[in-house]
Order: C-alpha cells, then sequence, then structure tokens
C-alpha cells in the first residue's frame, strides 16, 4: 500500500494546497519592527515553539494541523521545535492561567533575542471567554511583550499560516 | 459510605463534586445499567470520603478541597490539586471564598526509595504541541519506578465562570472544558438542562447531535492514531490518517459552520440546521475514510517496528480499569465494555436497535489494544453517521427552553469516553454546574501503565490515553 500510495502521488501531484496571499497590513506592520540583525540572524526560516498556557486544547488542534500533508508547514521554512533555546518564535496559546504564568515568563526568558512572541486564539488574545475568571491573568500580554496576535475561536489552520508567514515576509521585506 | 461501596463492587464511582452545601456522586450500577445520584449535605466542613473504597476519588476529593474547601473525612490523600497557591483566594468556589493560602511550591510527590533511583522532571510546558502538565518519573536506569503527574496549570475557572450565567452564556464554557470534545461537552451540557427544566427537543436536533458526536470522534481517532504512529517514526500511517481528519473537519466546516462544531449544540437543540449539502459532504470524507482505512490497518499491523513499540507495552489490567471505571477506548482495551449510547435516551427512551453499537472490547489492555478499539470504532462511527444522516427527521432544531427551574444530569459517549454533567437551573440561569470528563478516570491508570516501562516509552503510551488536560483542571 505504502508504494502504491507513493506512486499515486508521483502521478496525481501532491495534496498539499498552494498558499493564499498573505495579509499586507500585518506585513508592514512587522517589517517596521524587524531590526537588521534579526535579518541576518533569522532569514527566511523560523523556529517554533509552542506553550500552552491553559488553552481548551482546540487551537492546538489547529496548531497540529498545521503539520499535515494538506498545509505542510516545513515547506515555507517554519518549523516547530523541542526547546525555547532553538526557538525564534514562540507560539502561545491559552488565557494565561495563574498556575502557568511563571513557567511561561521562565520559557520565555530562556528564548534566545532576537525572538518573536504570537498570541493565538481567542483565549491568547485577551483571556477570550474566560476573561475575568480568578484563575486567568486574561491574555498573553498579561506577562509578555506580544508581537502578534491571531485571533480565532480556534483560529483556523489557513489563518495561523497566514500569520506566521506574514512573520517570514515582514523578515524578507525588510531592507 | 466507602464501607458500604466496598461491599458493591458493580456499583462505579463516576463523578464526585460539590456546591458549596453539598457533597455530589454519579454512581452506576454497571450491570443493571442504573444511574444513582448521591448527594450528602457538608457538616462542620466534612463530608464521608469515597477514596478508601474507590481510588478514582482520590483526585476528586482534593480538587473539592481546593475549590470549595470541603474535607473527605478519611480521604486517602490530601495534598492539594488545582490550587498551586497562584491564585488570589484560597477555596474560590466556596460562598464567601476566603483569603490568601500559602504557597503550593514546591508541590510535595510521593516518596520512593530505594538504590540508584533517579527523577525525571518533564513539564509544565512539554516538547510537542500539547497541553501543560508535570510528570515526575522515579527511575532505575531506563526503568520506570513510579510516574506522579501534577495537573491544574490548565485551570481556568471555568466552574466558578459558569455560576450566575445564563443558559445560553454557561453553554459556551461546556463547549471549552476540553476542545477536542466540543460537541460532546456541549450535549451533556444541554441535556442535563434539558432533563432539568423537563424539555424534549425535536428528533431533527437529536439525530444532527449524535451525527456530529460521530463526526468527532471519527476526527479525532484518525488524528490520534495517526500521531501515535508519529511517536513511533512511521511517518507514512501518520501523513494518511492526518490527510483524513483534515476532510472530516472540512467537512464539517461545510455542514455545520466550524470545523470543530465548537457552539452548534445549544441547550434546546442546535444552533442552526445542517447546510444544503452538509450531509453529502460528510458522507463524502467518510466514504474515503472507509476507501483506504483496511489497507492503512494493514500496514500498521504488518510494521514489525511500530508493533515493536505498541505491543505489550502500557498495559492496564481489566481489574484496574473496572475499579477506576475507565471510559471509551482505555476501558474496552482492557475489557471494560461500557458505553454510553446504550444507556437510555432522555424520558427513558429505549436506544433504538439500529443505533446499537458493536465494538469489540479486548483485554491485552496495551498501546495496540487502544490502537485496535479506535480502528474498530472508526468503522462503526462511519455505519453509525451513515444510518443517521440517511435518514433525517424533518422539522425544528430547536425549542424554547422554559423559564424554570431543576436539577438535571447528562451523558454522553465522547470519543475519550463518558462524559457526566450535573446542574442545577433557576429562572433560566445556571445555579451550579460539574462537567465530569471521562479523563479523570483515565489519568491514574496512564501512572499505573506507565510503572516498569522505560521513559522512552512514555510517550507512546501517553499518546496513547490522550487524556484531557483542560477536561480535568476545570
Amino acid at each position: 500500500m505504502v508504494w502504491r500510495r507513493v506512486l499515486h502521488s508521483l502521478r496525481a501531484g501532491p495534496a498539499t494546497e498552494p498558499a493564499g496571499p498573505v495579509p499586507d497590513e500585518t506585513v508592514s506592520a512587522l517589517a517596521a519592527r524587524l531590526d537588521a540583525a534579526a535579518q541576518r540572524r533569522l532569514g527566511r526560516s523560523l523556529a517554533i515553539r509552542h506553550v500552552d498556557a491553559g488553552s481548551c486544547n482546540g487551537c492546538e488542534l489547529e496548531i497540529v494541523a498545521l503539520g499535515n500533508i494538506v498545509y505542510d508547514l516545513e515547506r515555507f521554512g517554519l518549523r516547530f521545535v523541542a526547546s525555547p533555546r532553538h526557538a525564534d518564535v514562540l507560539l502561545v496559546t491559552g488565557p494565561l492561567t495563574r498556575n502557568l504564568r511563571e513557567a511561561l515568563v521562565l520559557t520565555l526568558n530562556a528564548t534566545p533575542e532576537p525572538r518573536w512572541v504570537v498570541a493565538v486564539g481567542d483565549c491568547g488574545v485577551d483571556g477570550g471567554v474566560f476573561k475575568g475568571s480568578y484563575a486567568v491573568n486574561g491574555g498573553v500580554s498579561a506577562a509578555v511583550a506580544v508581537d502578534l496576535f491571531i485571533p480565532g475561536c480556534p483560529p483556523s489552520p489557513a489563518e495561523l499560516l497566514a500569520g506566521l508567514r506574514a512573520l517570514l515576509e515582514a523578515n524578507t521585506h525588510r531592507s | 459510605m466507602a464501607a458500604a461501596l466496598t461491599g458493591e463492587p458493580t456499583l462505579a464511582l463516576i463523578a464526585l463534586w460539590a456546591d458549596p452545601d453539598h457533597a455530589h456522586a454519579i454512581l452506576l450500577d454497571e450491570v443493571l445499567l442504573v444511574v444513582l445520584p448521591v448527594s450528602v449535605a457538608i457538616e462542620a466542613g466534612f463530608y464521608p470520603a469515597l477514596s478508601p473504597a474507590r481510588p478514582v476519588a482520590a483526585w476528586l476529593e482534593r480538587m473539592i478541597f481546593d475549590l470549595w474547601g470541603h474535607t473527605a473525612f478519611g480521604g486517602t490523600d490530601p495534598r492539594p490539586w488545582l490550587d498551586h497557591g497562584r491564585w488570589p483566594s484560597l477555596h474560590p468556589m466556596a460562598s464567601p471564598p476566603r483569603g490568601m493560602g500559602p504557597p503550593a511550591e514546591p508541590p510535595e510527590f510521593l516518596p520512593c526509595e530505594g538504590d540508584d533511583l533517579h527523577q525525571v522532571a518533564v513539564g509544565p510546558i512539554h516538547a510537542g504541541i500539547i497541553e501543560p502538565g508535570h510528570f515526575r518519573f522515579s527511575a532505575s536506569g531506563e526503568t520506570v519506578v513510579r510516574l506522579e503527574i501534577r495537573l491544574g496549570y490548565a485551570h481556568k475557572g471555568t466552574l466558578g465562570l459558569m455560576r450566575g450565567k445564563p443558559i445560553r452564556v454557561a453553554a459556551r464554557f461546556a463547549a471549552r472544558l476540553s476542545g477536542d470534545t466540543t460537541v460532546a461537552h456541549g450535549t451533556a451540557f444541554a441535556m442535563a438542562v434539558e432533563a432539568a427544566l423537563g424539555v424534549e427537543i425535536p428528533a431533527r436536533a437529536e439525530s444532527l447531535r449524535a451525527a456530529m458526536l460521530e463526526i468527532e470522534r471519527i476526527a479525532n481517532h484518525l488524528g490520534d492514531i495517526g500521531a501515535i504512529c508519529n511517536d513511533a517514526a512511521f511517518a507514512f500511517a501518520a501523513a494518511r490518517f492526518g490527510f483524513h481528519r483534515e476532510a472530516m473537519l472540512r467537512a464539517a466546516m461545510w455542514a455545520f459552520g466550524h470545523r470543530l462544531m465548537m457552539d452548534t449544540v445549544i441547550p434546546g437543540g442546535i444552533a442552526g440546521d445542517i447546510s444544503e449539502h452538509g450531509a453529502l459532504t460528510v458522507l463524502a470524507a467518510v466514504a474515503a475514510v472507509e476507501a483506504e482505512l483496511p489497507e492503512l490497518a494493514r500496514v500498521i499491523e504488518n510494521y514489525s517496528s511500530l508493533a515493536d513499540r505498541m505491543v505489550s507495552t502500557g498495559i492496564v489490567s481489566p481489574e484496574l480499569a473496572r475499579r477506576f471505571a475507565a471510559g471509551g477506548f482505555v476501558g474496552r482495551a482492557s475489557g471494560r465494555d461500557f458505553d454510553a449510547r446504550r444507556l437510555p435516551l432522555p424520558g427513558g427512551r429505549a436506544p433504538e436497535p439500529e443505533f446499537t453499537v458493536r465494538i469489540p472490547v479486548l483485554t491485552a489492555g496495551d498501546i495496540d489494544a487502544r490502537l485496535r478499539v479506535r480502528l474498530a470504532e472508526i468503522t462503526e462511527s462511519i455505519r453509525l453517521l451513515r444510518r443517521r444522516l440517511g435518514n433525517l427527521p424533518e422539522g425544528a432544531v430547536a425549542v424554547a427552553l422554559p423559564n424554570a427551574g431543576g436539577e438535571g444530569i447528562g451523558c454522553v459517549e465522547s470519543f475519550r469516553g463518558d462524559i457526566w454533567t450535573w446542574v442545577q437551573i433557576d429562572g433560566g440561569h445556571v445555579e451550579n454546574a460539574f462537567l465530569r470528563d471521562p479523563s479523570w478516570n483515565q489519568w491514574p491508570l496512564l501512572e499505573a501503565a506507565v510503572r516498569g516501562t522505560i521513559v522512552a516509552d512514555f510517550p507512546l503510551i501517553n499518546k496513547s490515553f490522550n487524556c484531557s488536560y483542560s477536561g480535568v483542571d476545570l
């Protein structure tokens, strides 16, 4: 079955979809924030470390989907890494629970500069439906500076991809 | 109470929770399939512990103390659970909450003694794209002597947020207790509300809910089977299962307007009817799954390096599965044949024979058995889904809720197992609620399954359980 599928894929082409445009306004806003050092060091590749700051796991499902053969995240030079010390980007989900706040700050401190923090999902933006609870801080930016927000409950893989590619494009367009 | 339970081995403890004045439990007679709700008043801050007779109660009793401040008299484990000493008050669900408590860091772990033991601390932030939790391994060389799990990092105060909210608003929290089971938790909450208010929902809504539950089940099984193979470095299966999961989510988007079908189920019915060609789209997606699944199953079976990782690894004995009333594929892979789809329907109606669930029950209890059960469940869910969507009753998809009050329980078979939800309603608002995710009864079994394996097998064993962190962190 494996070889038959490989032959089929060679004939019919991959399931991976062509990528749509990235939002211009996001690109220009981000381009303004990158300096020459980031340009030199990051190039056209970003290593991403995911941090769950108390999400319902809906965002995680869609982030995992970025790696499936339909979205194929790695073709853009984007990949998930296992340690913050290897990461350029922290991709943070959840309303930032009080119980996870310290772990997030420690993770950020372990991530070398230059680095980006991306808050994912309505919870990551401002706490979402959990805003006002005794147990949450209400969004990622309550503890760490956020460079990019990707709202949605949860954001679709296409929306996540557009945001992450905007990070790449901002870097490339900078001169 | 505990002594009485010791003499009743067929009574399973399903759920244990509290409100400011009472402790509540749901017991299930596993032979007669009779649900027994039990409530006792809190006396001087105490209620009788169940953990000596039903070990699954230990985490629940710790949760009750942290949230409501009631102490389980005679309980087996008094350590904090959800409360890590970082909330602005002690016992936030008590009325009124008490002042700030002492910090619970560093946490106290169970002792582990012996020559040459070392500890491996993992998390709360993990190397993959998963939820936060801390795993403390005590190992002798590579062999795990004890695993202790510490959760609570995803505690959002969900139960507190639901209190006092209008029913429709509270439903949004139930739909976000655990995103992967948003339909199942949404449905269990809706059924509890409908039971409390004596509401009967239209037949079309009931069928569409059942269809959405099967879609959610198929999509989760596809994703998890692919992920298990991926953790054993078998990328081919991960690619194919991931592809089919994506197709299922897109069909759900087309049919119900949301990839995970979040907020689609509402108390009283469903939020909107299935789209015009929704049923055809979903059926096309499952037909593609069905066409490829037998060969994919054969490939998985024939890959010896995969079998080497999965067979006889991470075993849960049937005895443990029974004692912890483990639901879903965790129970079914260890000889416990329970499926909430066999329980009587609302109003005491018997389940329709054409939707009788037929899933094999295995006894090996290892990763391989859990994966085989899930493969079989996909096939069965496709059959049920076809019947549901092929014969949808006509009519409305929701009814208005009366502005009344009452108490009700809802139960739904999610992909992970049986979900139980309890609500008290007063004047169209939620007074109290508890949402019991199946993971409460499965996490402790993961601790048992890991004992004696090697540390490197843990990710695979953990994935084969796929318990919800958010679901029990509340």
